[in-house]
């Protein structure tokens, strides 16, 4: 495993160092390694590394440059919002602070390209300086001038300089209109399921022995591994549930040999964490938490989704069912589902339906503001005055973005809305003042 | 003789290696000016003429350099400077300014770039730094004073010479080209672009002042002169130390370009492109693989160098999704099928997705509402899928149209190559409408 770096240039001891801590990364570290060349041998100008998150592309950078000792500058995408912190950074960590401080207030492209410049005259490159953003989809967002020229940073600053950018998305997507400067193309592919198991089995719990935490982290990849294979989330999963995989243990009713007994404590808790836990319902504390009352059940805590449901005044309910009765309904079935005498309809008319007009499947249709008020008198029971805090509630719904307000062309004049509510709201706010709201819904007729 | 002999001292493979890595690498990653320009020896006549002209006798020219991208048009002019200033009266005399349309993207910044490169800030003090008006009066002032016989000739560089055109008003185009038209101190401007309708980005007056001389670089290579230039790439040069060592390798990069595969190989990449930029990636990966353990280029190095070169990077990404975001993207490439590219949106998938599942006996994956959307949102986020309009604040997550980045033939052939697939998932794909 620690023979796969070689490159001559570098010391044995720090390829075997870094090495140790490439697991399952050693061939595309190697390859990266082998790019890079000789420390004092020209790179290429500029490598852009993609591959799903959590594949490790900023760990095995990072390893190589430490543990080698190169001279680098990290900068992250997302931190550098202006071009202007990304420059003060690589001079900072080229030439010292003395190099950032001679950059102007509001520095250019062209201030940067000078400046760097100037200081590689005085301090030459004997290696290979290497720029390694992470995140460099963010570079796109930037003016247009600058992801070109750092893609061609070596020939602009006629330095010894290599730009690395790693992104979890393709090149494709990068590539400016009219063309630039192509980089290297690498891929850091995905773990493999046995490769994700023998990442998360290192890092055992102590006072248990290896062969329990592989069989754990076994059962944990059969539940989530269809769902999830961001490493990161996994290990997050692995570390927060391990103390409920052991309790049999501790408790004395079962040894570390019963693997299906293990199994069966742990496997609909597991389930329960996709649910919960997984999708940021609970928090990670909540959670650690839970696991220890655990007499009281699981549910009693509430998630995150759970608090959607907001106390309503009582006519703003009725203002909401209406709304959402407008925005899911067509306009042709209101004399039918809101007047009680509507004459005869065909019937033709309604059984023809097709999953492609679904408004369920749409989503939801504006509509303007007669129509709500229309549906709201025909579903509220008693007689409302169009008094002003009936209309002070339809737009303290829209500022509680319960309802959107569709056009802003007009303020007053014949306003449209659109419900912005799932249907599992509605159906709770329905409940609580006893109407059946799935009754006059034209998409479940 | 005994010089002979002393070249063919053999030294020991490491250190044959590390020079030839050196070499090799300087070609490729560092753009060397070569000797002469390989095809382009009328262009590279046409231009040093031209420089040769403003830098002797004081004529003042405008020429732009057109080419693709990887064409070779700072070579050219890199190997023409290298010419010009071998001359001694035209080393004495030519100042040259170089400017790229990346850094100075505005007037005033190349403006404050040309007098510092002319060396004019100790003349004028601190009024370099003064505004953009005055820099321009004091800059054109001292072009006018000079006249043809007496003044140093300029050479003006504009790299990316389009994105100059997109300055306010074209202000320092003008100047300088009108610099150029009139009886001034001898200025050229040479601008380097990649787009064949630059003179159209052109405003009238700047466009009459240009004097219309363009050199083309869109040479291209049969196949048999695009071999020989990779040849000549990869091969070391006479001057190597280890005499033995560089045989070999000449001798293997011969047989090279012999084999029919690598042949093959290179004729796709010939075929795709015939520009040397991307060559450069393929042989970069080559030469990556040469080390000490094994000296020489087989061809199996550069298939796989190829294999590394032409993957399709969004199979790539397609490999490394989870079985849920897999059945998400046939989901939507359902959709895409039936309602013939219309957009769509969570729910419809989800609703496909469904579909599938109450087909199948056992459904081993039910998934809730919220997981499929996390899926649905990873999918976003690495851009295999894309809102149809940018605001999404106005519209729920869940209703929110969105078109799918891939094409058909990529999803299937994606699926092809998925570590353990489920059988029934792969019937899905493949069946031409989702509810067969």
């Amino acid at each position: 495993m620690t023979a796969a770096l070689q490159q001559p240039g570098y010391e044995e001891e720090r390829l075997r160092r870094a090495a140790e801590q490439l697991a399952c990364r050693e061939p595309q570290a190697a390859m990266l390694l082998a790019l890079m060349g000789e420390p004092h041998h020209y790179s290429f100008p500029s490598i852009f590394i993609y591959g799903h998150q959590a594949s490790g592309k900023s760990h095995v950078m990072q390893v190589l440059l430490k543990e080698l000792e190169l001279p680098h500058a990290t900068v992250s995408c997302v931190e550098c919002l202006y071009a202007a912190l990304l420059f003060e950074q690589v001079l900072l960590s080229f030439f010292g602070c003395d190099a950032a401080s001679l950059l102007p207030r509001s520095p250019s492209l062209s201030d940067f390209v000078r400046v760097y410049r100037q200081q590689r005259f005085q301090s030459p490159a004997r290696q290979t300086r290497y720029i390694v953003m992470e995140k460099a989809e963010h570079l796109r967002d930037a003016d247009a001038n600058v992801l070109p020229a750092f893609l061609r940073l070596q020939e602009l600053v006629e330095d010894n300089v290599t730009v690395v950018l790693l992104s979890a998305i393709v090149w494709d997507k990068f590539r400016p209109n009219t063309g630039c400067f192509e980089p290297l193309l690498l891929h850091f592919p995905d773990y493999s399921k046995g490769e994700l198991h023998q990442i998360l089995s290192r890092d055992k719990h102590p006072s248990y022995s290896a062969e329990l935490y592989s069989s754990y982290i076994t059962i944990l990849l059969g539940v989530f591994y269809s769902v999830c294979r961001d490493l990161r989330e996994l290990r997050h999963l692995a570390a927060l549930n391990f103390s409920k995989f052991c309790e049999p243990l501790l408790e004395g009713r079962a040894k570390e040999t019963d693997a299906h007994k293990l199994w069966r404590n742990i496997e609909p808790h597991l389930k329960k964490a996709m649910r919960t836990v997984y999708l940021r319902e609970v928090s990670s504390l909540q959670w650690e938490q839970m696991q220890q009352m655990e007499e009281t059940e699981c549910k009693a805590v509430r998630g995150l989704s759970a608090h959607t449901h907001v106390e309503l005044p009582y006519y703003s309910k009725f203002l909401l069912i209406a709304a959402y009765l407008a925005s899911y309904n067509p306009a042709r079935t209101d004399k039918r589902f809101f007047l009680k005498h509507h004459g005869r309809i065909k019937k033709t008319n309604f059984s023809k339906k097709n999953e492609k007009t679904s408004n369920h499947l749409l989503g939801p249709k504006p509509f303007p503001l007669d129509r709500l008020l229309a549906i709201f008198y025909s579903v509220v029971d008693s007689r409302v005055a169009p008094s002003a805090s009936v209309f002070s509630q339809i737009s303290s719904l829209v500022t509680l973005q319960l309802l959107t307000k569709v056009s802003h062309d007009d303020q007053l004049d014949a306003p449209k809305y659109k419900c912005s509510v799932s249907m599992d709201f509605i159906c709770a706010v329905s409940r609580t003042v006893n109407f059946d709201i799935i009754k006059y819904l034209y998409d479940f007729l | 003789m005994s010089k002979r002999k002393a070249k063919d001292a053999s030294l020991p493979v490491g250190e044959c290696v590390a020079k030839l890595q050196e070499i090799l690498r300087g070609r490729i990653c560092r753009q060397q000016t070569p000797a002469r320009p390989e095809g382009l020896e009328a262009q590279h006549k046409h231009l040093l003429d031209l420089l040769r002209r403003t830098a002797v006798h004081g004529e003042s020219n405008s020429v732009l350099l057109v080419g693709p991208r990887g064409a070779g048009k700072t070579t050219l002019l890199q190997c023409a400077l290298r010419d010009l200033l071998q001359d001694e009266e035209a080393r004495r005399n030519l100042l040259q300014v170089h400017l790229n349309g990346l850094l100075q993207t505005s007037d005033g910044a190349a403006l404050k770039e040309i007098t510092r490169q002319l060396q004019l800030e100790n003349v004028v003090g601190d009024r370099v730094f003064g505004s953009f008006a005055e820099n321009l009066a004091f800059l054109l002032e001292a072009l006018r004073k000079g006249d043809r016989s007496s003044s140093r000739p300029v050479l003006l560089v504009l790299d990316e010479f389009d994105l100059f055109a997109q300055h306010k008003n074209q202000t320092l185009l003008y100047n300088l080209l009108d610099a150029s038209q009139s009886a001034q101190a001898p200025v050229a401007v040479v601008g380097l672009t990649c787009r064949l309708d630059v003179l159209e980005l052109l405003e009238k007056r700047v466009k009459s002042r240009f004097s219309h001389r363009q050199i083309h670089l869109l040479s291209s290579p049969t196949f048999p002169q695009y071999l020989e230039r990779v040849r000549a790439r990869l091969s070391l040069p006479r001057d190597f130390p280890d005499g033995q060592f560089a045989r070999d390798w000449n001798g293997s990069v011969e047989s090279l370009c012999e084999d029919k595969c690598v042949r093959e190989v290179l004729h796709r990449q010939f075929i795709s492109t015939s520009d040397f930029r991307s060559l450069h990636l393929l042989l970069m990966f080559c030469l990556s693989r040469v080390s000490v353990s094994r000296p020489t280029l087989r061809a199996s190095d550069l298939l796989e160098a190829s294999r590394l070169c032409f993957t399709d990077a969004n199979a790539n990404m397609l490999h490394g999704l989870s079985i849920l975001e897999l059945c998400l993207v046939i989901a939507m490439k359902h959709l895409d099928d039936v309602y013939q590219g219309e957009p769509f949106n969570l729910q419809m998938v989800h609703n496909e997705f469904k579909k599938f599942l109450q087909r199948r006996s056992n459904s081993l994956y039910h998934f809730e509402t919220p997981v499929i959307m996390q899926a649905f949102e990873h999918l976003q986020q690495l851009e295999l899928i894309r809102p149809v309009d940018g605001s999404s604040a106005k519209c729920q997550k869940e209703f929110q149209l969105m078109r799918l980045m891939l094409d058909h033939s990529q999803v299937l052939e994606a699926l092809q190559k998925y570590p353990q697939c489920p059988t029934d998932v792969r019937q899905w794909a493949a069946s031409a409408f989702g509810w067969m």
